[in-house]
């Protein structure tokens, strides 16, 4: 009975993540400029992330290991936004425009 | 068991495989390194998820720290080398 509860709150931990990464994943393609696809790929995907290592954590039980999937869970939330943010403000010094409402835009739109 | 893990694999490969219309073509080079970051964050959850599959997770989970630090220091500095590059 405990393990059948602790299997259904992992698998619907990881399902939930994985919808997350699969929001992050269309936000990378779809969005219009590079400083919008940073926040598809620095927060939407932190959160996917983070929680589907949750799941994992819960499916496997109180040990060691699950210990260890939480230190990285931390890790990454530390680290996956400083990553991105490193990279848009690389973009920025170089002289990359933000996209505006109306101007022509800088990538012209592919379906 | 083993099928639900191993369904919740193929799902991550399918969205692991989404950005790399992006990484193969991004209009500027960050937009390529972006999608690289975002690939290699979800290749963390999907190692993590193999350690589930063959019930290893005390193997796979040292893997995946290696994986995050090695992610994050190669952001850092290709970050910085784009960064500090002239265009020609």
């Amino acid at each position: 009975m405990m393990q059948l509860v602790q299997d259904i709150i992992g698998l619907a931990l990881v399902l939930l993540g994985l919808v997350f990464m699969a929001l992050g994943s269309l936000g990378i393609v779809r969005l219009p400029d590079f400083f919008s696809r940073t926040h598809a790929a620095s927060k939407v995907d932190t959160v996917g992330i983070v929680v589907v290592l949750f799941g994992i954590a819960v499916l496997e039980g109180f040990t060691l290991d699950a210990g260890k999937v939480l230190v990285a869970a931390v890790f990454i939330m530390l680290t996956n936004p400083v990553a991105a943010h490193a990279l848009a403000r690389a973009a920025l010094k170089q002289g990359i425009k933000p996209w505006r409402r109306n101007q022509a835009p800088a990538t012209p739109p592919k379906d | 068991m083993s099928g639900i893990v191993s369904f919740l694999i193929i799902l991550v490969v399918v969205i692991i495989a989404i950005p790399f219309y992006r990484v193969i073509n991004g209009p500027t080079v960050f937009d390529r390194l972006l999608a690289i970051g975002a690939i290699g964050g979800k290749v963390i959850a999907l190692i993590l998820l193999f350690g589930l599959l063959f019930d290893r997770l005390a193997m796979f989970v040292d893997i995946a720290l290696g994986y995050a630090i090695l992610n994050f220091i190669a952001g850092i500095a290709m970050a910085e080398y784009f960064r500090l590059r002239r265009e020609p």
